[in-house]
């Protein structure tokens, strides 16, 4: 790539004048229309916040940007008051079904990805293209009969309910995407360990997992943010008393008006660890992103 | 797949060279080793496959319990009624053609999918190509990048509030309304008239507010108006009487707060109605335009000396303009489309970016050395070196614009949800949102798995290219 870019840059040096001018000019009009784009994705976020921030009364009688002009409108009572009303139960839900479902995905699907990628057995090819078309199955189409099962099994409604749900269909990306990255590992680097007469499960513990490493940051990331925000399979799966933050706020929609107090912090508290893991570890977020664009 | 097993490559030369230290997407454009493996090189180690079931079973045990026998079970059951008892055959699917509710989600679905993947693949390849120009594009991706993190139903409950009708609470109508006032003035004083009696010294006429008498120059004319609330006009200037010189007068809101006060004179507490346009009328036509000041007073310049009618016309008591109904029957599925783009334009401006920044610099420095303009470079050697990654990004968009489900359950309020429906709303509306219709829920739910179908199909061909 190096080598590339070089003849290129000088190249550009050797441009006419009338170019260089034309591209400061264009380059002008650019940079503001990106200002612009930028502050049109930003704006509906901030509005959120700023909602969020002010009291009922402030909220019905002006519009939420005349903080800037009137700082001391600021106020957590909304906050307070969510709290109060028990958001925080819905909130540690939200936890309990995310954290197990991301491991249980990284773990399930990093044993079968290692089987596709290094593990020799009639049909192999076969199976991991059923894996690619499941990539794209809808989940309303389980939703019915896993609720059947559900209730035949007896945890319809509880927190394991949802958790195996997102397990199952985070599983066909997360294959797919760990598959093909184990399936980048240096060969000599298994074939040496075979040769030392290490186990299987040895192997796959000691020699790929820890190479996999940026793979399961990407994964780990992408499952998180899945489960984290999911509304519909909570809607359908979790009762009242194991429901994430996403279903306690949206059974607060029907009276948005009078609701705004609850539902704008409400979604901002639900949005904001997804935001900050986002931010940490968005390098992994877009190699996931790159590496699986098909669901 | 048999050709490429046999493939002439001798295992091990085709390993990518940084497998453990790049990202996936390296690895998957590379050739992957493990599929090229000749199954009948003798001196391979290796487990057996028995080892493989044992690293297998988890999974396949899910993925068959919670996805591959929901189809099959799905499908049974869309062939039988709501309580599932009674056999009806391609009822249920008969029903999605007929249904004028059905027919409305299909409809809308038709309008989401060819709407919304084309715009946001346009939208993230300017994006992708306008930020090779600027140097803070690391910021300006994360900022559209960043609703990617965010729930959709947080998505929704942000795109609420910015679709708010109220101008003084959505940031939308302010916005537009702000735009539409500074192009025209809408004092707007919906509401206010003159008393309806023989004193009054105006009266309606078509809507318009006119002076009974002629008027003449030197003669303030007085123009007192009711039915307006005080409370409108509490901040503006008390009203004060014309100075004499030409066609003059005021107009003003003839009430004081509590009572009191003489009719169709000006008291003190009396406030002006500023902004008001008024018309000098001689013989049917206009002679002369003015605009009341903050006291309610105005004067025509300039208008030759006879007598007139002062008229103020009907525009001057139209409701303000108010912003649009986004959330109404009419715009709901164009305002969630929007919301769709705000939040997944970043998706494909990262994809797009990452395909643009593969292009080989050269191709195009030597187009441009060859005299080509940036729009031939973009149109002729940008956009065909693209077409793969445009291509992804289009039927990816399109997979999940035909499941959309959270925007439209959140946004749409409940009396337009109807107008706003989708197929994957409807599919749980109609057996779990109180519907109690599982026969007909699983028959949406097959009718949306076959609209997918084509792009599984799309995607499987693609990976077995990938790997070739």
């Amino acid at each position: 790539m190096t080598t590339l870019t070089e003849p290129g840059s000088a190249q550009r040096i050797e441009r006419g004048l009338l170019g260089r001018v034309v591209d400061r000019l264009g380059g002008g009009v650019v940079q503001v229309l990106l200002v612009l784009v930028a502050v049109f994705w930003l704006v509906p976020t901030l509005g959120l916040l700023v909602v969020s921030l002010r009291g009922e009364v402030e909220n019905n009688a002006s519009g939420w940007w005349t903080l800037f002009t009137k700082p001391a409108q600021v106020t957590f009572e909304n906050y307070g008051n969510l709290l109060a009303a028990g958001f925080s139960s819905s909130f540690w839900n939200t936890v309990f079904i995310t954290v197990p479902a991301t491991l249980l995905v990284i773990g399930i699907a990093a044993m079968a990805a290692y089987a596709f990628a290094w593990i020799e057995f009639p049909g192999r090819d076969a199976v991991f293209l059923v894996v690619v078309a499941l990539l794209v199955v809808p989940v309303q189409i389980a939703l019915i009969p896993i609720a059947k099962m559900y209730g035949f099994l007896g945890i319809f409604g509880s927190i394991a309910a949802v958790v195996l749900f997102h397990v199952a269909f985070g599983l066909p990306f997360a294959i797919f995407l760990l598959r093909n990255f184990f399936a980048g590992i240096p060969r000599e680097l298994l074939e040496a360990a075979r040769m030392d007469g290490a186990q299987e499960w040895r192997i796959f513990a000691t020699v790929v997992f820890p190479l996999a490493k940026p793979a399961i940051a990407s994964l780990g990331i992408f499952q998180f943010l899945w489960v984290w925000n999911d509304l519909l399979v909570s809607l359908v799966f979790a009762d009242t008393e194991n429901q994430p933050m996403t279903k306690a706020l949206q059974s607060q929609m029907r009276q948005f008006g009078t609701n705004v107090d609850i539902l704008a912090p409400g979604a901002f508290l639900s949005l904001i660890i997804p935001l900050v893991l986002f931010f940490a570890f968005q390098r992994y977020f877009v190699q996931g992103m790159l590496a699986g664009s098909v669901k | 797949m048999t050709e490429r097993l046999n493939g002439p490559q001798a295992p091990g030369d085709d390993i990518p060279a940084a497998g453990a230290t790049s990202g996936p997407i390296e690895t998957r454009s590379a050739p992957a080793p493990a599929t090229r493996v000749d199954s009948s090189t003798p001196h391979r180690l290796g487990p057996s496959p028995r080892m493989a079931v044992f690293f297998l079973l988890p999974a396949v045990l899910l993925l068959g319990a919670w996805v591959v026998y929901p189809i099959i079970y799905s499908i049974f059951r869309s062939l039988f009624d709501s309580t599932g008892d009674r056999f009806v055959g391609l009822g249920n699917y008969g029903s999605i053609f007929t249904d004028s509710a059905t027919l409305t989600t299909i409809r809308n679905n038709v309008i989401w999918v060819v709407v919304a993947p084309l715009i946001v693949t346009v939208l993230g390849l300017i994006f992708a190509v306008l930020t090779e120009r600027i140097r803070w594009a690391t910021a300006f991706k994360l900022i559209l990048f960043m609703p990617m993190a965010v729930s959709l139903l947080a998505a929704g409950v942000i795109f609420r509030l910015v679709y708010e009708q109220d101008p003084d609470k959505g940031v939308a109508n302010a916005v537009i309304t702000a735009v539409h006032d500074t192009f025209s003035s809408s004092a707007g004083y919906p509401g206010a008239r003159p008393r309806e009696n023989d004193q009054a010294p105006a009266a309606v006429q078509g809507g318009a507010v006119v002076t009974k008498q002629q008027v003449q120059a030197g003669q303030p004319v007085l123009i007192p108006l009711v039915g307006l609330s005080p409370d409108v006009v509490k901040d503006a200037a008390p009203a004060k009487a014309a100075p004499a010189g030409g066609v003059s007068g005021t107009v003003w809101l003839d009430v004081v707060r509590g009572g009191g006060g003489t009719l169709n004179q000006i008291d003190p507490q009396e406030k002006g109605l500023a902004g008001i346009t008024v018309e000098a009328v001689a013989g049917g036509a206009v002679k002369g335009t003015a605009e009341t000041t903050a006291d309610g007073s105005f004067h025509f310049a300039g208008l030759p000396a006879g007598s007139y009618v002062v008229r103020l016309p009907q525009s001057n008591f139209q409701a303000p303009f108010n912003g649009i109904t986004w959330l109404g029957p009419g715009l709901i599925t164009p305002a969630i489309i929007g919301a769709y783009i705000w939040v997944w334009a970043g998706f494909a401006m990262v994809l797009i970016a990452a395909g643009l920044s593969a292009i080989p610099r050269d191709a195009l420095e030597a187009a441009r050395i060859d005299g080509a303009t940036e729009w031939q470079v973009f149109r002729r050697i940008t956009v065909p070196l693209l077409t793969p990654v445009l291509l992804v990004v289009f039927v990816t968009m399109i997979i999940n614009v035909l499941k959309v489900f959270d925007l439209v359950f959140i946004i749409a309020p409940g009396s337009v949800q109807p107008q706003a429906n989708v197929i994957a709303l409807e599919m749980w509306r109609v057996s779990f949102g109180g519907g109690g219709n599982q026969g007909m829920g699983s028959a949406l739910a097959i009718f949306l798995l076959v609209l997918v179908l084509p792009f599984m199909i799309f995607n499987i061909r693609r990976f077995r290219r990938d790997e070739r």
